[in-house]
C-alpha cells in the first residue's frame, strides 16, 4: 500500500514528518451492505519514524483514526541531509514505509 | 553409522531455521507489546489516561494546545493536532470521550524528536470533548476541546 511522506519546516524552528499512508482503517463496527455481515476490524497500529536509521518517535494508532491516515511528528534535531524514514505495521501483518532525505 | 550422522546433521540445521525464524519474528512481537493495548481497549477515558500515563500528576496547562475544528461537518475525519512549547516531551496522546473507546492515538517519544507536535485526524461518533495530554518531565499537561458533530464517523 502505497505511503507518502512530506517534510515540511516547523514555525518555531525544525522540521515535521507529515505520513500520507493508504489504509482503509475499519473499526470492526461497520457492516457490508451486501451480505450484511460485520468488516473485521483492520487497522494500522504502530508508526515508526527515523532519524538516520535511528526511531525517535512511534505513533501507536488505532481504528479511531480516519481512514488513510495522516499523521505529522515533529523531528527535534533533524537537519539538511538528514534521512528520514517511516515504517508502519498493521494488526493483521501489513507493512508499508516511506523515506526522504532532508532539502 | 553414516546415516546416523546425516540425520543428526539434519536435526542441527533445522533447529537452526527455527532459531532464525524466532529472530526474523522478535521484533514484530516487540513492537506489538509496545502498543499500549489496554488503553486503546478502554472504555473510559480516566481509566484510559491512568493506563497509558501511570500515575504521573495530571494538570491543566496553558503550555500545551489542541487545534481541532469547532464544528466537524463529517465525523469520519477530523483533524486534530497537538502542539506544545515544553521540553523533554516523552509522550502524546489524543483522546475523544465520546468515543465507544476514547483512546485514538498516542506517540511515543524517544531522544532525536521533539514530540513538540503530534497530529492526525480522526473518526468521532458524536459532539465530544477531546483531550490531548503531553507528558514532560514527569507531569501530565492537559488541554481540551469541545468539537460539535453534525453526522458520526464510527460506522454502523
Amino acid at each position: 500500500m502505497a505511503t507518502k511522506m512530506k517534510i515540511k519546516k516547523s514555525k518555531g524552528g525544525g522540521y515535521q514528518a507529515l505520513v500520507l499512508a493508504k489504509h482503509p482503517m475499519e473499526t470492526g463496527l461497520r457492516k457490508d451492505k451486501k451480505t450484511g455481515e460485520k468488516i473485521p476490524r483492520h487497522f494500522i497500529k504502530t508508526m515508526q519514524f527515523l532519524l538516520n536509521g535511528k526511531v525517535v518517535a512511534q505513533a501507536n494508532i488505532s481504528q479511531a483514526v480516519s481512514k488513510n491516515p495522516l499523521i505529522g511528528v515533529s523531528l527535534g534535531d533533524a537537519r539538511p541531509g538528514d534521512k528520514v524514514s517511516v515504517s508502519w505495521v498493521d494488526n493483521k501483518g501489513g507493512t508499508g514505509s516511506a523515506e526522504k532525505t532532508i532539502k | 553409522m553414516k546415516r546416523r550422522t546425516l540425520l543428526k546433521g539434519a536435526a542441527a540445521s533445522v533447529s537452526l531455521l527455527a532459531a532464525a525464524v524466532a529472530g526474523l519474528l522478535a521484533p514484530v512481537r516487540l513492537l506489538a507489546a509496545d502498543w499500549p493495548q489496554t488503553a486503546f481497549d478502554s472504555e473510559n477515558v480516566a481509566a484510559a489516561i491512568k493506563d497509558y500515563f501511570g500515575d504521573a500528576p495530571i494538570s491543566d496547562s496553558d503550555q500545551v494546545s489542541i487545534k481541532a475544528p469547532l464544528q466537524a461537518e463529517n465525523g469520519a475525519v477530523v483533524p486534530i493536532k497537538v502542539t506544545t512549547s515544553l521540553a523533554n516531551v516523552e509522550s502524546v496522546a489524543i483522546l475523544v470521550e465520546k468515543n465507544p473507546r476514547p483512546f485514538v492515538a498516542s506517540l511515543d517519544v524517544m531522544p532525536g524528536a521533539s514530540g513538540a507536535l503530534f497530529s492526525t485526524r480522526v473518526k468521532m461518533g458524536q459532539t465530544s470533548q477531546v483531550f490531548g495530554l503531553v507528558k514532560a518531565g514527569g507531569k501530565v499537561h492537559r488541554v481540551s476541546q469541545v468539537v460539535k458533530v453534525t453526522v458520526g464517523g464510527c460506522g454502523g
